[in-house]
């Protein structure tokens, strides 16, 4: 058997990358155990939170148990898939330690498929779409696009600078609420309500809420009340920065 | 009508995709998910269902897919799910209620909270569900196998 440092370390970091991206607490503890099982340590627990990870290799000499501190959660499916795929073909018997170690890095450093001009054409995008889909009007399908297209890209921009992930939110919805109401204003939207909504969804933390009511349902007590939190945290952010400017409008 | 809603789901279901990082291959099958359970979801409530129930067929019939498509193309179901689940997620529930809490209108603000947790919990059960029901299909399967 390796030394079970290593191991340790190539399942932590598979967990981490896992739980930055937006992965089901079950997952990453099934994927730790899984991977520490193919090099050849059958009794790992893993015990995970939004917050963090706990990890410990029983039996030989003594039980190791090591700890890695999550600091940022987004979603990014790239990143779950590609683990995944790694410890599968741990499973298969096709990658060292070492080599796991050198790859989970590599995938750790992977920048976003999409670039930011995308992300926020395709945010834009699928606010005028929710727009039709809450059974807005036609006629407010560009001013909806253009709304969460700035509304994204604020939230973008605001997210870089500040590190503060509230204030990113908070402020985005700001500048949607205001440029949802100079659109009407000028005449070029109708309903400024449904424009606002639809321009608010990529903001809503929807997975956010599933997953916690997933974690919870499977067990995992504290990582569920956790993404809870997260989750109405974000809601929050988001519902007082519209009501805010509704208040002074 | 429904044309457009076919369309416009599988559009912003496909984006979100792309907004989470999904790998590019897996782009149309989040828009597929997305639409089809979003097309439930709209032909239910419109003839006059209540959405937590509809919510909850929706995320099933989802959850159901994404597992399909899970097992096919060798990626985790959450990559497809998403697809699905987004535009189930009670948006405009949430920002009436939000808007009630800021008018100081507390009793419908609550009402509509309430509503949302529903909501989000059917979307939730769906999924387990879905999840349930695969391991029903798979120790069937195993059954039969070992009978046959």
């Amino acid at each position: 058997m390796k030394s079970s440092l290593k191991i340790s370390e190539v399942c932590l970091l598979a967990g981490k990358i896992m739980l930055e991206s937006g992965a089901e607490t079950y997952r990453v503890e099934d994927t730790m155990v899984r991977i520490a099982a193919s090099f050849g340590a059958e009794n790992a627990e893993s015990y995970v939170t939004p917050t963090g990870i706990i990890f410990s290799l029983q039996g030989g000499e003594s039980p190791k148990t090591n700890i890695i501190r999550v600091v940022k959660r987004t979603t990014d499916l790239n990143k779950i898939a590609a683990v995944n795929h790694l410890s599968r073909e741990i499973s298969a018997g096709k990658w060292t330690v070492e080599q796991a170690l050198v790859e989970l890095k590599r995938i750790e450093k992977e920048p976003l498929l999409y670039s930011p001009a995308l992300q926020i054409f395709v945010s834009a995008l699928a606010s005028a779409c929710f727009l039709i889909m809450f059974r807005g009007q036609w006629g407010d399908f560009f001013p909806a696009f253009f709304t969460g297209g700035i509304g994204y890209f604020w939230f973008l921009t605001v997210d870089r600078l500040a590190k503060v992930r509230f204030f990113s939110e908070f402020s985005a919805s700001v500048v949607i609420a205001l440029a949802a109401a100079f659109f009407v204003r000028i005449g070029w939207g109708a309903e400024t309500d449904k424009i606002i909504i639809g321009s608010v969804m990529p903001l809503v933390p929807g997975l956010l809420i599933t997953n916690a009511i997933r974690d919870l349902m499977a067990g995992h007590l504290v990582a569920g009340i956790a993404r809870g939190a997260e989750a109405f945290l974000t809601a929050f952010a988001i519902g007082s920065g519209v009501a805010m400017v509704q208040m002074f409008l | 009508m429904l044309m457009e809603q076919l369309v416009t789901s599988f559009i912003a279901s496909a984006c979100f995709g792309i907004i989470f990082n999904v790998p590019k291959r897996s782009i149309v099958q989040c828009g597929l998910v997305g639409s089809v359970a979003w097309l439930l979801y709209f032909v239910t409530t419109e003839n006059g269902g209540d959405p937590v129930p509809a919510s909850f067929a929706a995320s099933l019939v989802a959850g159901v897919i994404s597992i399909a498509f899970a097992k096919r193309y060798k990626t985790p179901v959450l990559v497809f799910i998403i697809g699905g689940i987004i535009p189930l997620v009670p948006g405009g529930l949430a920002y009436n209620a939000m808007r009630y809490f800021a008018e100081n209108k507390y009793n419908l603000a609550v009402e509509e909270a309430a509503k949302v947790f529903l909501i989000a919990g059917a979307i939730a059960m769906g999924i387990v569900f879905s999840e349930v029901l695969n391991q029903i299909y798979r120790s069937v399967l195993l059954f039969l196998k070992r009978k046959g």
